[in-house]
């Protein structure tokens, strides 16, 4: 009995400063060895802990797919686990309800820009102050390794067993040119600049998306000769080029590289500061429907 | 956010008083504002765009708030998403778009999400006749989304009707923490009448009921009471099969078979307190019209003419198409002779008629975006009595 209560004294003693942002109850995590997800969850929690945000001031909200799993269920925050490719109009409602949250969506490739896509550039467009973390590792890795909207071409998967034949999204990009206030790529080997961005992402009012590539050995490693995560890794380390370097860069060069760094940082009005605005104009002006106009006489 | 104050009752209670001609759309949203809605995420549709149009008229009045979302799947997402920030959410669509919603639905029946959906139906299925109206989606309201569920329509026939079901409606998604559906038909969508709307005093909201210290939120009881975002409860709300703690458990098969059968009978138990229905000249009816929506006027027309003759009929209107009032029914089917069920459509919901009653029933469909006329209702009437 005595010897329990040490123990239970040791753990609380040497436990990770960390340990508080998350749900103690559903660990360890269900993610395989060498996958990138555990990485973005240490850094999302670094980031947090250096701003020192109030986990009670911020509501994660999450898709289908392993990296959904970041915040769901294992960070202990208010979390809204919906349906697949769905977070970030989830998140609309729940930032416009509660303007005063830190947003956060985490989730994956297949869920923002496969099946969600659609969303994730109307976010970007509307600028509306939530934080997309989109975790990136160009296949559908929960159910066994399909192809994906940003598998490279020619890459075989489950379901293109001689190839990919279709080209890929280049998702920062992509945001960017769809009116994202802040966009970064950085990959889950390059962690202080990710936990540094990240950190940006959070304070910097409007639609902030940072692109994760992250590895995934189980279902796309093993196709590609990278059977384990530190294998993504040494890629990420040799293979990624500085924006400002690129940008000096011919397309032939780049050919197989991955941009990092920041895409866009800009400053552009928030939706939901414009929602507010409107119903105080609305309402100061006493601007609409004139019941005795309207009303039959 | 539902920080209510004062404001909402002052704008509204000028609209009291007063006699409108407008919508059955215009109704609707009307009705939602009067039963607190302050949050509305849709994508424009025929014949259900002038809901949207005066949600977001009115919403920055009594300090809610209009999103126009990218498409059907994203508005019910979002509403779901403002209701648990502590809004009281609505959209409103037409086939097409509740396709699209029924996802969401079921995630909002599994999530126990109280909001509000409202389907003006037009004539399908697909694009169909769009501009049309129709009664087709009665059996995609009540098993659109998969899997094991109860789920909560009512359909109005009037202008005035539409706004009280649209109060009624949010009334029921809180009492009963679940998503309810009006069920309209774009004939009465469309449809213009003289309309009157009360002091919002003298109506009866239903407000949420909020979970106190440690009360579980998805078990423990019943109809569990709600939490919010930001109370420092740290909710998980998913649409996987969860504990009663809102953690995820897809792996035990009680887990799932308590939430499921929890959610089934929180409307199952209930039906009689939830149905409501019409019932005119059903005293010595020998033979019943059922009917609802748009299609209970021409009926209403056609059994006057039949009772001017001295013909034993009846009618029984519904106004919640579901939960079906099965009890009512059986009962029903043991007093008259004959069953007569106009409807527009193919004859959907005379097919669950049969399901109850031990008499004879017989289906008056009529699809092609026009409704019945008196004329076709009273032929078929005659002809039974």
């Amino acid at each position: 009995m005595a010897n329990e209560v040490d123990k239970k004294e040791i753990v609380e003693k040497h436990r990770h400063r960390l340990y508080k942002y998350l749900r103690e109850e559903v660990l360890p995590t269900a993610f395989c060895p060498g996958c990138g997800c555990g990485i973005v969850l240490n850094c999302f929690a670094h980031a947090v802990d250096e701003l020192q945000i109030d986990p009670k001031d911020m509501v994660a909200v999450t898709g289908i797919g392993c990296s959904s799993w970041i915040p769901s269920p294992y960070l202990l925050v208010d979390t809204l686990h919906t349906t697949h490719g769905r977070p970030i109009p989830f998140a609309t409602g729940v930032k416009v309800a509660n303007p005063d949250k830190t947003v956060v969506v985490i989730a994956g490739d297949g869920d923002l820009i496969g099946i969600g896509g659609n969303h994730l550039i109307h976010a970007a467009r509307r600028n509306i102050d939530i934080k997309v973390f989109l975790v990136n590792n160009l296949i559908y890795g929960m159910t066994g390794g399909q192809v994906a909207p940003t598998t490279p071409s020619g890459i075989p998967t489950a379901t293109s067993p001689y190839g990919n034949l279709e080209h890929p999204f280049e998702i920062a990009e992509l945001v960017a040119a769809a009116g994202a206030t802040y966009v970064t790529r950085w990959t889950t080997y390059h962690v202080f600049p990710l936990m540094e961005s990240m950190q940006k992402a959070l304070t910097k009012k409007g639609f902030s998306f940072i692109e994760i590539r992250s590895p995934c050995p189980t279902s796309y490693g093993r196709k590609i000769d990278q059977k384990r995560g530190s294998d993504t890794m040494l890629e990420y380390k040799e293979s990624s080029v500085r924006i400002q370097d690129a940008a000096k860069m011919s397309s032939e060069e780049l050919n197989g590289k991955i941009i990092i760094g920041k895409f866009v940082d800009k400053d552009k009005d928030e939706f939901t500061d414009n929602l507010r605005k409107l119903n105080q104009k609305v309402r100061n002006e006493k601007i609409g429907r004139d019941p005795e106009e309207w009303s039959l006489s | 956010m539902r920080n209510k104050n004062n404001i909402d009752s002052e704008y509204l209670n000028r609209f009291a008083g007063r006699s409108y001609f407008m919508q059955g759309d215009e109704a609707i949203a009307y009705g939602s504002l009067y039963a607190g809605c302050d949050f509305f995420a849709g994508y424009p549709i025929t014949p259900a765009s002038e809901i949207a149009e005066v949600m977001a008229a009115e919403l920055p009045h009594v300090d809610g708030y209009y999103i126009q979302m990218e498409d059907e799947l994203a508005s019910l997402s979002a509403v779901i998403g403002a209701v648990w920030g502590g809004a009281k959410g609505m959209t409103a669509t037409s086939g097409p778009g509740f396709s699209l919603m029924q996802e969401n639905i079921g995630y909002a029946l599994m999530t126990e999400t109280p909001c509000v959906i409202v389907n003006v139906q037009r004539s399908g299925p697909s694009t169909g006749q769009a501009t049309k109206p129709a009664q087709g989606d009665v059996m995609q309201a009540r098993w659109g989304t998969h899997g094991d569920h109860e789920i909560i329509a009512l359909s109005p026939n009037s202008v005035q009707e539409c706004f009280e079901l649209g109060i009624e409606a949010f009334n029921l998604a809180e009492e009963y923490r679940t998503p309810v559906i009006i069920l309209m038909d774009g004939e009465v969508g469309h449809m213009r009448e003289k309309i009157t709307m009360p002091l919002l005093d003298t109506l009866n909201i239903r407000e949420r009921r909020l979970a106190e210290d440690d009360e579980l939120i998805f078990g423990g009881e019943l109809i569990p009471p709600m939490a919010e975002f930001g109370q420092g409860r740290f909710i998980h709300i998913t649409g996987s099969t969860h504990k009663e703690t809102g953690i995820r458990d897809v792996e035990t098969q009680e887990t799932h078979e308590i939430l499921v059968s929890r959610l089934c009978k929180k409307i199952k138990d209930n039906q009689d307190k939830i149905s409501r229905y019409e019932e005119i000249y059903m005293e010595d009816a020998e033979v019943v019209v059922i009917s609802y929506g748009a299609t209970s006027r021409p009926a209403k027309g056609a059994i006057l003419r039949a009772r001017n003759e001295g013909k034993k009929i009846g009618m029984l209107r519904l106004v919640t198409i579901w939960p079906f009032p099965e009890h009512k029914l059986t009962e029903l089917g043991n007093e008259v002779k004959k069953i007569i069920v106009p409807e527009m459509n193919l004859g959907q919901l005379s097919r669950e008629i049969e399901r109850f009653v031990n008499c004879e029933v017989i289906s008056v469909p009529k699809i092609g975006g026009i409704a019945h006329t008196i004329d076709e209702i009273y032929s078929a009437i005659i002809k039974e009595v």
